[in-house]
């Protein structure tokens, strides 16, 4: 098993999911062979920011200025989240 | 009489079944086993209006197969078309006719991810499977290929009585060739697969095995193998909501141009299959007979027309309903409220239990 994800974890996708524009049902989606995760406002927001340079303390940052919410119990939402879909083989921690 | 034909959910996906040709002959190949030849496949043009057309109807990702699609030298510019229509491209392969050049002509033409088939762990059980000498040391080749133009890489294999032992190994294999995913396929009858039932079909102790390794792997690689498993229907309880439902969530373009809810469905007799020559993608999805057929549940009988199940795996298989049942009406005999079902069970296990009849192998006439 790969090591969990913590704050400073810089966290992409992986190569082979691609995060795209569903038109025809106006949603965002990640896609990956076989596989297609609908996003939520919050999945996309958290998503759209993992580059691979930005810490997940830095997307929370973000996000809890977006939302106006506080980064703490932000930081282990986004966390929660991100771990899901490592787990699930979406998301990868960016060796530094 | 059929399903509802109004307010249809466009398909999420497109199966381009580019070609019917292929240099292997696996005796449980899906492929009806009246193959089409390349006279009657589609021309370029016809397939880069496909994609397109699947793209503007909603669906997000097409999986490019055959036969083998690099026997179509139009290959790279399909796959380009279908990036442009915006189509997530997964490339299903046996990996024979490729090789560096191409694999990486083919990601610059937007390629998303290739799926690459093996037959079995080792070579020699691995070429006899495959028909063809050689066969398995050329895809540990192009595995590495894929891997070296940075495609993401899934490893398939059908499993059956003959394999069915090497899962760990499989499992293994997918880890050293650096697949992200691994696919094990349980052989399903359809095509060449019916044909060979008999050769391929495991023991009920020889699939519980095998169920229990993967299980044991998941846990294990959480995180770094993805492993799919698409379980067999002979011991099942209840039947897989085969293709998601029939004319739910996939569209099959075959080599002629045939629009199919499902690769399976020319065996059903009496549907209507609309073709793109004359027929838009949209047209077939939302009017055509053989779509509208088995669409939701108003053509069910009982036991599944009051089953709580009914819109959870949709009565099953239809073209296992006919091969079975001798009727495509009827519930899936993998369906343990079959009545056909313990007749069904009977025969996966008498068939196991004997000594496997030989191959009957795709392409050839015997
Ligand atoms: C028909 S093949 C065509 C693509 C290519 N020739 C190949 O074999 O990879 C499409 C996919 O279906 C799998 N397949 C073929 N026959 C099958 C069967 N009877 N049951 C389950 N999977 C099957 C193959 O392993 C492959 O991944
Ligand atoms: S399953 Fe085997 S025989 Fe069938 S198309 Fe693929 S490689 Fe060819
Ligand atoms: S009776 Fe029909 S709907 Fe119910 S579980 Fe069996 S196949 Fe599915």
């Amino acid at each position: 098993m790969s090591a969990p994800l913590s704050a400073d974890s810089r966290p992409a996708l992986v190569a082979h999911a691609r995060l795209q524009r569903d038109t025809a049902r106006e949603r965002w989606v990640v896609q990956a062979p076989e596989r297609l995760f609908v996003l939520d406002e919050v999945a996309h927001a958290v998503l759209s920011r993992c580059s691979g340079t930005a810490s997940v303390a830095q997307i929370a940052a973000e996000l809890g200025a977006e939302f106006d919410a506080p980064v703490e119990e932000i930081r282990g939402d986004v966390l929660a989240l991100l771990q899901d879909l490592a787990d699930k083989g979406i998301v990868r921690d960016q060796p530094a | 009489m059929a399903g509802s034909t109004t307010q249809v959910e466009p398909p999420l996906a497109l199966l381009a079944e580019l070609t019917h040709r292929c240099p292997l002959r696996c005796p449980y190949c899906s492929n009806p086993t009246a193959l089409e030849g390349r006279s009657a496949e589609l021309p370029t043009e016809a397939w880069l209006d496909v994609m397109a057309q699947a793209g503007r109807l909603g669906a997000l990702q097409v999986h490019i197969s055959g036969g083998e699609p690099a026997a179509r030298r139009d290959l790279e510019a399909l796959v380009q078309g279908a990036r442009a229509a915006g189509l997530y491209t997964n490339l299903i392969t046996s990996g024979l006719l490729l090789d560096r050049a191409r694999l990486q002509r083919l990601k610059d033409a937007g390629l998303d991810h290739v799926q690459l088939s093996v037959q079995d762990s080792e070579p020699v059980g691995a070429d006899r499977i495959a028909g063809l000498d050689g066969a398995h040391a050329r895809k540990l080749e192009i595995a590495a290929a894929v891997r070296a133009t940075g495609l993401p890489l899934t490893l398939n294999a059908v499993v059956h009585r003959r394999n069915i032992a090497h899962v760990p190994d499989l499992i293994a294999l997918a880890l050293t060739l650096d697949a992200a995913r691994l696919e094990v396929a349980h052989a399903q009858y359809y095509g060449w697969g019916l044909a060979n039932r008999a050769a391929l079909m495991p023991t009920r102790a020889q699939l519980e095995a095998a169920t229990a390794e993967v299980d044991a792997a998941r846990a294990r690689l959480k995180g770094r193998l993805v492993i799919d498993y698409v379980t067999p229907d002979y011991y099942a309880r209840r039947p897989k909501a085969c293709m998601g439902g029939w004319a739910r969530r996939f569209m099959v373009v075959a080599p002629d141009g045939a629009i199919l809810p499902c690769h399976a469905a020319r065996t059903i007799p009496g549907l209507e299959f609309p073709n793109v020559r004359s027929t838009t993608l949209a047209d077939a999805w939302s009017h055509g007979d053989a779509f509208v057929r088995f669409r939701g549940t108003d053509w069910m009988q009982e036991p599944c027309r009051s089953c709580d199940r009914r819109e959870v795996d949709w009565g099953g298989c239809r073209c296992q309903a006919l091969a079975i049942a001798g009727d495509a009406d009827a519930v899936d005999p993998a369906c343990a409220l079959s009545p056909l079902h313990e007749a069904l069970v009977a025969l996966a296990e008498r068939e196991s239990a004997g000594a496997p009849p030989p191959y009957r192998y795709r392409g050839s006439d015997a």
